[in-house]
């Protein structure tokens, strides 16, 4: 049976848990920052030594750890491609604009133990010899950044912070950065564009990969808030003994924030691929299921940009059999293991984990609507299939929630969708505002088709019997 | 009307370019530092941060006009801001907004920010705020709520003097 697993959440809803620096240090805080300033240069064979620095990366890369912003890539090789030689300063940038809708998991950490977060960092920047790193916290969390500011002012006072930490010779101080209300700071080159006190605009790669030519143009690593506390766990365990967290190939722990229509919305902490959207929906640990006397209509499985999954749906998931063979099972969408693999493999993606439920009771079309206006406003604008398109869906889909739809506005949208994205925009945002339209009218388009002929019909009726003229009497 | 700045601000404001090896990187900062003592940044407020910054007041301005969250007028003294997006529409929403217009007199299905005649209140739809599994949720002022019946949205106003 599926369990909790309490990693990175372990000590933030105990009973007299709390924010502070004391509270954090009694229960073995920045213990293993000390750990990883205790690394001494090994030397390897064939003469060749491998620096402290060196070793904590490699620990990272061993771990196997998948970035938890919403992409899934490996953060060992994402360290790995930083400039190093280019004699530039290194910065580090925590991404914690929480913005994609559904996701609720980095404000727990935030609030609840912004040390664990801090220490994180500092190990971070540690192993990548960077001395300047920022929080980018999403202007909407003021409190949030009240509470980060509070924990690196204590952790100054501690000597956590500054110039020649805890004697190890290492200097590095860490401020927090407030965003002001824009979705696309998400995207790592428009928080950089953002940072440096411009629009956000992302920027096209290549050649502004982030590694390489980042914040004022130097070698910048850009990590979600969940991916940097766990940079501590695995230097704290080893981590061979992180890869032993989760499934192969998906490491470690996932804090999966579950909203809609279940009993019990709230954030669950699993082993990656150790339980399945059927376990996280109607196992009384998580979810609990559905409301009573509901069915289950569609899920929206990792943030409102991943592609819907319909009830009912089948797909055919890789294993091996017990020879260890490649073969090819079926598998109901409430059976895919919640990982990064299973939900890539049904041709939709774990994103940022979060779950969001939708019952027999949601009228999909106003639900895609929804979505389709949150992507309107927060285009940036920079991209005109991006900037018009996300309109023109929008303009769309308002009129076939508002009874002047078209029975061709289903095609009519696809069409749309299916030119955004695949190259022809700078960032990921035109496919995050793609694939929900494109997969919820390859799943749902009766229900687009019927709900524009419904409105051609009754507008059609209107016209033919006209309303009498009401001839005014004095 | 001219923008004074308050020697808290500037003093504020100095401590803040010293976080940033480039000068113009505190922009964003200094702007939610001045809409926080000032409620809103006017243009001569531009003008003042653009000198601060050794920047044109351009760079400023287009800044000012891109995010959702800076103001180029003042709002009403308690600012609702309702989560909009799916989660919390599911969640009720839609009727927690329209809950607040028909009390304090707004129009409900108005686009944008709209303040009550008497200055009191701001309401705006905003998108999500990062608090899904408790919808719906929102926001006055910096205060953040969570699971809002339309009881506890009656306390809140009432609780708003």
């Amino acid at each position: 049976m599926a369990q909790e697993y309490k990693l990175i959440l372990k000590h933030a809803d105990e009973a007299g848990y709390t924010p502070d620096i004391e509270c954090y240090l009694r229960h073995g805080g920045y213990d293993t920052l000390k750990k990883a300033f205790a690394f001494q240069t090994k030397t390897l064979a064939e003469g060749k030594t491998q620096t402290p620095q060196e070793q904590l990366r490699q620990e990272v890369m061993t771990s196997g750890l998948r970035g938890r912003g919403g992409a899934g890539f490996s953060c060992g090789l994402k360290w790995s491609f930083v400039d190093r030689k280019s004699g530039k300063p290194i910065y580090l940038i925590c991404n914690a604009d929480e913005s994609e809708p559904g996701t609720f998991k980095d404000r727990q950490i935030i609030h609840k133990d912004p040390h664990q977060l801090i220490e994180g960092m500092i190990i971070s920047c540690f192993a990548n010899d960077v001395k300047l790193a920022y929080i980018y916290i999403r202007g909407e969390m003021p409190e949030g950044a009240k509470i980060l500011n509070a924990a690196l002012k204590e952790a100054r006072a501690k000597g956590f912070l500054g110039k020649n930490i805890l004697g190890s010779g290492f200097d590095c101080e860490i401020h927090v950065h407030r965003g002001a209300g824009a979705y696309i700071c998400g995207e790592e080159t428009g928080l950089i564009e953002s940072l440096e006190g411009k629009r956000p605009y992302p920027r096209i790669k290549p050649p502004y990969f982030p590694a390489v030519l980042g914040l004022w143009m130097c070698p910048t690593i850009v990590n979600n808030v969940e991916t940097l506390c766990n940079v501590k766990h695995i230097v704290a365990m080893g981590g061979a003994e992180f890869a032993k967290l989760g499934t192969p190939n998906n490491t470690g722990t996932r804090i999966v924030s579950l909203s809609g229509h279940v009993k019990k919305p709230g954030y669950y902490e699993i082993e990656v691929g150790k339980a399945t959207l059927r376990e996280l929906i109607e196992d009384s640990k998580f979810g609990g299921g559905l409301r009573d006397g509901r069915k289950l209509k569609a899920i929206i499985p990792g943030g409102s940009s991943s592609k819907v999954l319909k009830a009912g749906e089948k797909f055919k998931l890789k294993k091996k059999d017990a020879e260890g063979k490649d073969i090819l099972v079926e598998t109901d969408m409430l059976d895919l293991p919640y990982d990064f693999d299973s939900l890539a493999q049904a041709g939709t993606m774990s994103g940022s984990s979060a779950i969001i439920v939708m019952d027999d009771s949601v009228d999909i079309v106003g639900a895609l609507a929804n979505l389709s206006e949150f992507y309107a406003h927060e285009s940036c604008g920079q991209c005109t299939p991006c900037r018009e398109g996300s309109l023109w869906m929008n303009k769309t889909l308002h009129r076939l929630t508002h009874g002047e739809g078209r029975a061709q506005d289903a095609d009519y949208l696809v069409k749309i969708a299916d030119n955004i994205p695949g190259g022809r925009t700078i960032c990921a945002f035109g496919e995050a505002c793609s694939w929900p339209v494109q997969s919820f009218l390859a799943k749902f388009k009766d229900d687009f088709v019927a709900k524009g002929k419904a409105d051609e019909e009754r507008r059609a009726k209107e016209t033919s019997e006209p309303k009498k003229l009401e001839v005014a009497h004095h | 009307m001219s923008f004074q700045a308050t020697p808290e601000l500037e003093a504020e404001v100095n401590e803040l370019i010293s976080h940033y090896p480039v000068k113009r990187a505190a922009s964003l900062m200094v702007l939610h530092a001045i809409q926080e003592k000032f409620g809103w940044i006017s243009s001569d407020a531009v003008q003042w941060t653009a000198k601060k910054l050794e920047l044109q007041p351009i760079n400023v301005f287009e800044i000012l006009t891109f995010y959702p969250m800076l103001r180029q007028e003042p709002q009403g003294k308690y600012a609702i801001k309702v989560c909009r997006t799916l989660s919390c529409a599911l969640g009720g929403a839609y009727e927690l907004h329209h809950h607040f217009c028909e009390k304090l007199g707004l129009d409900a299905h108005k686009h944008g920010p709209q303040t009550t005649k008497d200055g009191k209140f701001t309401v705006e739809f905003v998108e999500c705020l990062a608090s899904c599994g408790t919808a719906p949720v929102m926001m006055v002022g910096e205060k953040f709520y969570e699971g809002v019946s339309h009881k506890k949205a009656d306390e809140i106003v009432a609780g708003c003097k």
